[in-house]
């Protein structure tokens, strides 16, 4: 009786944490990047418009999830940074609710710009993934009570990279999609959300690859496919099955992730090429591909019809998402550009290496808007839900809000 | 209807309060097992997820026979366990109960106990009396967690640095030998070697690590697009040191290197030539008194292969994505006796400036970096070693 009561109520939280205002993976919900119904503010300083500012005990380029009112971070920690943390944060205050931290079973030597919390955690609303360089994936409830762990490295002993593994994992449907490709043992995996177990397991194409998969949405849930970049190109599965529905050739970047916006796949090959998925035993029809749109680690941004890409030196890029069409260029302050920028209520936030955020208003010219120093090294990809930006350091984890 | 459900629910949980339910010994023997039973590929986990919710259930006294519990545990395993301590230690602590402390700190002092579950009891005590790490600390020195022995290191290098900085470099010289005696991590041993190089003293810091300075090589032989890796060249399966074979290009032979690098490096593009598409086999002779779990730890940007007295012990097909110290660790075994350790050593043929280095650095430890040496290894001279 006890535990029906209990499971009951669990029901009704998750029930009520479920909200449009979530941010539950790399780039949000959608993978898109861009928050519909969210306008966090556009200029903030060390007094004004930040709600709060937590410590964190580990590094990490991972970004924050947001899960109803939790705010979830990963780090990691020690000299060889092998101590995993997942933290819980209130959102409306900060305060900690729980902290779970576990020893790496994989190899977590990296560059040292990156650290074994590099890729970003995941969520389905009810449980929370986190992943590691280490290639391990710890399954959490909302409370941070532990559901299971994988350890893949473990289980595969050649999937690693001595530069540090980077790829977020992704929900589709009930399967949490993890991709390791290396040098080496090169896999990507669907995995039960219930229990971990391979639901399925594809060799990959033997290069590193940092870049994550997306999930492009079919017009029923059951036509939803995901998408695998490589060097060889791009591989749309099942996600319950890891079937391999279709392939489009091409010569994908490694490190920026495509995104899809209305059925159009951008993807990171020769600058940026923008397909429409097949339908039926057709081809990907190319749409259009341009040289001068050309992302280098940062992700395309696809917002309000228009797409930004950080590309080196700084120089960020808008075109117009149909054509591809270059429409504007502004240099950005310095060059190194890790975040991918992230879009709401007309803005484009980017993030430089040293910690500037750059507010740009979307639009047909480039129109800097705000600007603020963190004085801390941010490579993270920031959230944003409820008007709230949220961006973490090595140190910190910031809420950006009014 | 919900309200009706939530109300229940709220009343049903004030009753419980968030307190443990009492799980009884043989249930958290029972619990532990079937978490212990996790394997590769998710093997086990469904019934240890529901194990692990019984587990958490646990009351604080349970604490230090759940930590026992990771003297046997897989590192999967281990994860599940060290959880479900932290779980249970929360909700006490929040709850404002008290934990078994002198049991956990019996459970600490005693070294045989796994080294990070002793490091997670020890973190429990500090978070209960943070004035716990000053009273152990000092004992701790040599302590098989490395994380309680960094700490026990960091202590003592604070200690000397502030003689140091007080011009007490007399006092501070043997603190900073003692640290560094007692350091594993590369941090702490430069610091300590640092001082120690400017009061005068020098280091052998190969014999500190127990990387093997003393090698045969032969090569170079043909890796040509990437094809030698798997490729068994004649040293693979041939342990005459004086025979002669087809390398790359021409007839190659067994000669041998010591290497002098401070960290072990064996660098064959300068050892040999800056061959391309080319690999060389490195093989040293380890003398061991006894038959011993060991580290293999190895540091290469380049593919390789290591066999322990002829039995493979890994293999990578990597190239150019950097090199550090302990970047593979590959558990083995000595055998008492003589030991041949040989590696394989590929170098690709890219050419960026960045993808040229062809070389390697092993050492032998015990999984706390603690150097293992071959009872054969020449006594140390006297150098100085403070620049890499």
């Amino acid at each position: 009786m006890q535990r029906t009561i209990i499971t009951l109520l669990a029901l009704l939280v998750l029930t009520t944490s479920v909200t449009a205002a979530d941010w539950r993976q790399f780039r949000g919900n959608d993978g898109s990047g861009v928050a519909v119904d969210a306008a966090p503010p556009t200029l903030w300083s060390d007094t004004q418009n930040i709600a709060w500012k937590v410590d964190l005990p580990g590094r990490g380029l991972s970004g924050p999830i947001v899960i109803g009112d939790r705010v979830v971070v990963t780090a990691s920690s020690g000299f060889a940074q092998d101590r995993e943390h997942v933290l819980c944060f209130a959102a409306k205050d900060g305060r900690l609710r729980w902290h779970r931290q576990f020893w790496s079973t994989g190899r977590t030597m990296s560059h040292p710009k990156m650290c074994n919390a590099t890729p970003t955690p995941a969520s389905d609303g009810e449980r929370i993934f986190a992943f590691y360089s280490s290639n391990d994936v710890i399954c959490l409830d909302l409370d941070g009570d532990l559901q299971w762990f994988r350890g893949l490295n473990h289980d595969y002993p050649n999937v690693s990279n001595s530069l540090g593994m980077a790829s977020s994992p992704i929900v589709a449907g009930d399967t949490l999609i993890v991709q390791a490709q290396n040098d080496s043992d090169s896999i990507a995996v669907g995995l039960d959300v219930a229990t971990g177990a391979n639901r399925w397991k594809l060799d990959r194409p033997i290069l590193a690859n940092w870049t994550s998969p997306i999930v492009v949405k079919g017009k029923t849930p059951d036509a939803d496919v995901v998408l695998l970049l490589s060097s060889q190109g791009v591989t749309a599965v099942e996600p319950r099955s890891g079937r391999k529905v279709w392939e489009f050739a091409a010569e994908c970047g490694q490190i920026p992730s495509a995104t899809t916006v209305n059925g159009i796949v951008y993807v990171p090959a020769g600058g940026l090429t923008a397909i429409e998925p097949p339908s039926g035993s057709d081809s990907a029809k190319v749409l259009w591909q341009s040289g001068r749109v050309r992302p280098i680690t940062p992700s395309p941004l696809i917002y309000e019809e228009r797409v930004y890409a950080i590309g080196s030196g700084g120089v960020i890029t808008c075109a117009d998402a149909r054509s591809g069409e270059q429409l504007w260029q502004f240099r950005l302050k310095g060059g190194l550009y890790y975040a991918t920028p992230v879009a709401a209520g007309g803005h484009v936030y980017v993030f430089h290496e040293d910690g500037t955020a750059q507010v740009l208003k979307s639009g047909d010219r480039a129109e800097l808007v705000g600007s603020h120093e963190f004085k801390e090294p941010i490579l993270c990809t920031p959230a944003i839900a409820g008007n709230a930006l949220y961006v973490r350091s090595d140190g910190h984890l910031w809420k950006i809000a009014q | 209807m919900w309200w009706r459900t939530a109300w229940m629910a709220v009343v049903a949980c004030s009753m419980f309060g968030q307190s443990s339910e009492g799980v009884s010994a043989a249930d958290v023997a029972s619990n532990l097992k079937t978490i212990k039973s996790v394997g590769a590929e998710a093997k086990g986990n469904a019934a240890a997820s529901r194990a692990w919710a019984e587990l958490a259930k646990a009351d604080a006294k349970s604490l230090p026979d759940i930590l026992v519990a990771l003297d046997d545990a897989s590192p999967l395993a281990a994860n599940w366990i060290r959880s479900a301590v932290e779980t249970i230690a929360d909700r006490e602590l929040n709850a404002k109960r008290p934990l078994p402390i002198v049991d956990l700190e019996k459970y600490l002092a005693e070294t045989s106990h796994d080294p990070r579950g002793r490091r997670l009891a020890f973190e429990l005590l500090t978070r209960v009396d943070p004035k716990t790490a000053d009273r152990l600390l000092p004992g701790m020195l040599n302590d098989p967690s490395v994380e309680i022995r960094r700490d026990a290191v960091a202590r003592l290098l604070k200690q000397a640095n502030e003689l140091f900085d007080a011009d007490k470099t007399d006092d501070a010289k043997p603190v900073y030998q003692q640290a560094l005696t007692a350091a594993r991590d590369d941090d702490q041993v430069q610091a300590a070697v640092k001082r120690l190089s400017e009061l005068g003293q020098a280091v052998d810091l190969p014999r500190h690590f127990g990387f093997i300075q003393d090698w045969s090589l032969i090569g170079p032989f043909d890796n040509t697009g990437k094809a030698g890796f798997n490729v068994v060249f004649p040293p693979e399966n041939n342990d005459d040191l004086t025979a002669e074979f087809k390398g790359k290009d021409q007839k190659v032979r067994w000669t041998k290197t010591f290497t002098t690098d401070n960290y072990g490096i064996v660098d064959l593009a300068k050892v040999q030539a800056p061959h391309k598409g080319a690999i060389t086999y490195a093989r040293a002779e380890f003398m061991s008194d006894k038959a011993r779990d060991v580290d293999f730890r190895l540091g290469t940007p380049n593919s390789w292969k290591l066999w322990v007295n002829s039995e493979l012990a890994f293999s990578r097909e990597e190239y150019h994505r950097g090199m550090a110290l302990d970047q593979y660790r590959v558990r083995g075994r000595l055998k008492a006796g003589k030991n041949v350790i040989l590696l394989k050593v590929c170098q690709n043929e890219q050419t960026e400036e960045w993808a040229q280095r062809w070389q390697f650095q092993l050492r032998v430890c015990d999984a706390t970096g603690t150097a293992i040496l071959s009872t054969t290894r020449p006594v140390a001279e006297k150098k100085d070693v403070t620049s890499r």
